[in-house]
């Protein structure tokens, strides 16, 4: 895939790495020169001087040949812009946004932005985990804001497990995707019996998340 | 009128004023205390520190009843992202921004939004002057 990553902090550097190792086509841009400086040394050529809310510095990306963009700059209002400008006259397929301010999440997805990672949630629901055993921890938001891809891990007394998948009773609109057992992803069928200490990666509508908690994770 | 302006640059300043001088109600929103040195001593309007994107700010300015406003910071993307909000989450009626960069400006006229771009309102006086005997 080809990747566009705007903003060379923590995140932009990490990512732009990792995708690389792994065999993808990846440009970072980052405005600050200094910043700019320390990247070009470490990653080379894969990294542009820039301010990626500009077109003409987009189209010098290849904005308009790439598969996605990750907008992970330090500023909400500028990570929404850059995603918008990718949609609307690069039309790429897909893009990611950092949100710095969880509030904003909300809005980002209604104003087209497909997917919105806010790290103070994601810790958040880490600290959290460790007190209540039925806590969510929150992987993706999609477009629209309502649908959205959660991880938990099910406890001895969640009433998923010990049972066949297909004798659950679930709410509507949402689908376990995955179950992790150890190294093991098992795809769930009808005949899946679930264990304690599995975690599973559940699809769900974002109203109907409290109902799911209710009914298989808290206990009774 | 209520009229709720984000960023008291030297043009959101002068508009404010203006504004209050036709009888309007006004708040001004800035991030610096200094900024607000811009506009008259005696302003009769609201004067509120804050972040440029702050929803409890936007709503201590009243944007709840506003019936215009303003993105007048020195951010293109902040004018940008503020007018998407209060279109959206508060249905304010009348919105507009300052938008520098031409490019961005016409992108985000092509979705709706009401933008005024300074750069090319000068480079065309320029271009009237230079015509001028």
């Amino acid at each position: 895939m080809y990747v566009v990553i705007v903003g060379g902090g923590d995140v932009g550097y990490s990512l732009t790495k990792l995708l690389t190792e792994e065999g993808h086509e990846v440009v970072l841009v980052e405005k600050d020169p200094d910043r700019y400086a320390m990247l070009s040394y470490e990653l080379g050529e894969s990294v542009l001087l820039g301010d990626g809310a500009e077109l003409g510095t987009l189209l010098d990306m290849g904005a308009n040949r790439a598969d996605v963009l990750v907008a992970v700059t330090g500023t909400d209002e500028d990570n929404l812009v850059i995603c918008q400008l990718a949609k609307l006259i690069y039309l790429i397929p897909r893009t990611i946004a950092k949100v710095n301010d969880p509030k904003n999440e909300e809005l980002f997805a209604s104003l087209g932005v497909d997917a919105t990672v806010s790290s103070p949630k994601i810790i958040a629901s880490l600290i959290e985990e460790k007190i209540d055993a039925g806590m969510t921890i929150p992987l993706l938001a999609f477009k629209g804001g309502d649908v959205e891809i959660f991880k938990t891990e099910l406890s001895s007394e969640s009433s998923l497990i010990n049972r066949k998948v297909s004798k659950l009773k679930f709410p509507e609109d949402c689908i376990i995707i995955a179950a992790l057992r150890g190294n093991e992803v098992i795809i769930p069928k009808g005949d899946t019996v679930l264990r304690e200490g599995d975690s599973i990666i559940v699809l769900i509508k974002k109203k109907r998340k409290e109902a799911f908690k209710r009914l298989f994770l808290e206990a009774v | 009128m209520k009229v709720v302006i984000l960023g008291c640059s030297l043009v959101g300043a002068m508009v404010a004023s203006w504004l209050v001088s036709e009888e309007n109600q006004v708040s001004v929103i800035d991030s610096k205390e200094n900024s607000f040195k811009r506009l008259p001593k005696d302003f009769k309007g609201e004067k509120i520190l804050g972040k440029g994107i702050d929803i409890p700010i936007l709503i201590q300015a009243g944007i709840e009843k506003a019936d215009t406003f303003l993105g007048l910071t020195n951010s293109d993307n902040i004018n940008i992202m503020a007018a998407q909000l209060v279109k959206q989450r508060f249905k304010v009626p009348k919105v507009a921004s300052r938008v520098y960069d031409p490019q961005r400006a016409k992108a985000f006229k092509e979705l709706g939004l009401n933008i005024i771009c300074p750069t090319a309102i000068i480079a065309e006086e320029f271009k009237e002057f230079l015509k001028s005997k």
